[in-house]
């Protein structure tokens, strides 16, 4: 992705710029978006943490030249057995 | 019964009314009878592309007010048999029409024609409002440009949330040479990053100036490559499986050499 002189071709960067403002944006419009995703993701954890505190804290941070979604689940104590174990 | 399709793209000045115009004289050349309707009002526009403008009496205001009938509005292209227009008002604002004249108006449209394309005004607000009012499907125009793609998300958005069936995809003045160079975002890159279909390509082209200065749009004669791809584009309209020609693949020594690379 590099030209003969070290650069980023602008192609790229256009591309990666996109990607970064596009997830802000979907996020952004849609709030049943981040709320949905919000719940699964406490749903999985679930089975395998209590959840404490204010449960599953999700944002979308950029990072650098990416966007990262980025979670914060406070932990009250780890189930003794995960998912599969509990099969 | 004829189908409704706006032409739309959130953001100004991509090619919404060059795109319709031609479409409308590419798809009447198939001998669809189609009916281009110019939904910016207060800017005017697609009568001047299509060379119309001094045959204007009434306009798409003066049609749900009242003041005359849907057929006295309507301009018929001289040049080719089954193009008409319905021009917007010059002179008042959007709020002048709201969605249910407009989807009235569509209605009536569709019982006389088999294609009528909307041209939308830019933006997100009323007027982009009243042109999706009536459509069964929208196509949008997008540049391969940062702003141009961002605003097309924003607007495949709202017309999934407006219930109008996924819409279709026209990059439109792309520019094969930089796409080789790595200086402009591939039609690979854009249908990527927007997960729609793509119904085709348009590069840019000095002859949609020119035409554009005659009033004789690209699509009427047969010797400019934006004409040949909005011809292909109005044969996918119609529903004929039309190959898309390989217009920004990497070509030559250092396309090769991306592509090994795995750059292509
Ligand atoms: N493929 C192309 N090649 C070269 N020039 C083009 C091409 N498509 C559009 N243009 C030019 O770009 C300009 C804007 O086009 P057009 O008026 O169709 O855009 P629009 O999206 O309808 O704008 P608006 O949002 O203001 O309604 C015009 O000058 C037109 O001639
Ligand atoms: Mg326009």
């Amino acid at each position: 992705m590099l030209n003969l002189f070290g650069r980023n071709q602008s192609r790229d960067v256009a591309k990666n710029r996109l990607r970064n403002v596009l997830a802000h944006d979907r996020a952004d419009t849609s709030p049943e978006f981040m709320e949905h995703l919000r719940n699964d993701v406490m749903r999985i954890v679930s089975e395998y943490v209590e959840v404490g505190g204010q449960g599953v804290d999700l944002q979308l941070q950029s990072v650098e030249d990416h966007v990262a979604l980025v979670a914060n689940i406070p932990v009250k104590q780890l189930r003794r057995r995960g998912r599969q174990g509990n099969n | 019964m004829g189908e409704v399709i706006v032409i739309t793209s959130g953001k100004g000045g991509v090619g919404k009314t060059t795109t319709t115009a031609n479409l409308g004289v590419a798809l009447a050349q198939l001998g669809l009878k189609t009916c281009l309707v110019d939904a910016d009002i207060g800017l005017r526009n697609l009568d001047v592309v299509l060379g119309l403008e001094n045959r204007i009496v009434y306009d798409l205001v003066d049609v749900v007010e009242g003041f005359c009938r849907l057929r006295q509005a309507l301009i018929r292209d001289k040049r080719l048999d089954g193009l008409s227009l319905l021009p917007a008002a010059q002179t008042k604002d959007k709020t002048a029409v709201t969605p249910e004249q407009m989807r009235a108006v569509t209605e009536e449209l569709r019982q006389e024609f088999d294609y009528v394309l909307v041209d939308s005004p830019a933006g997100i607000e009323q007027g982009f409002k009243n042109a999706i009012a009536g459509a069964d499907r929208a196509l949008i125009v997008a540049t391969p440009e940062v702003a141009s793609v961002r605003d097309a998300d924003r607007i495949i958005g709202l017309l999934e949330a407006a219930e109008i069936p996924p819409a279709r995809l026209i990059v439109n003045r792309l520019r094969p040479g930089m796409v080789r160079k790595g200086d402009m975002m591939s039609v690979d890159d854009i249908v990527d990053i927007l997960a729609i279909d793509l119904i085709g390509v348009v590069p840019e082209d000095e002859q949609i100036v020119v035409t554009t200065n005659r009033g004789e749009p690209a699509a009427l004669s047969h010797d400019s490559r934006a004409g040949e791809s909005y011809r292909a584009i109005a044969r996918r309209i119609r529903g004929d499986e039309v190959p898309f020609a390989e217009m920004d693949e990497p070509a030559g020594f250092f396309g090769r050499l991306r592509r090994i690379f795995g750059q292509a």
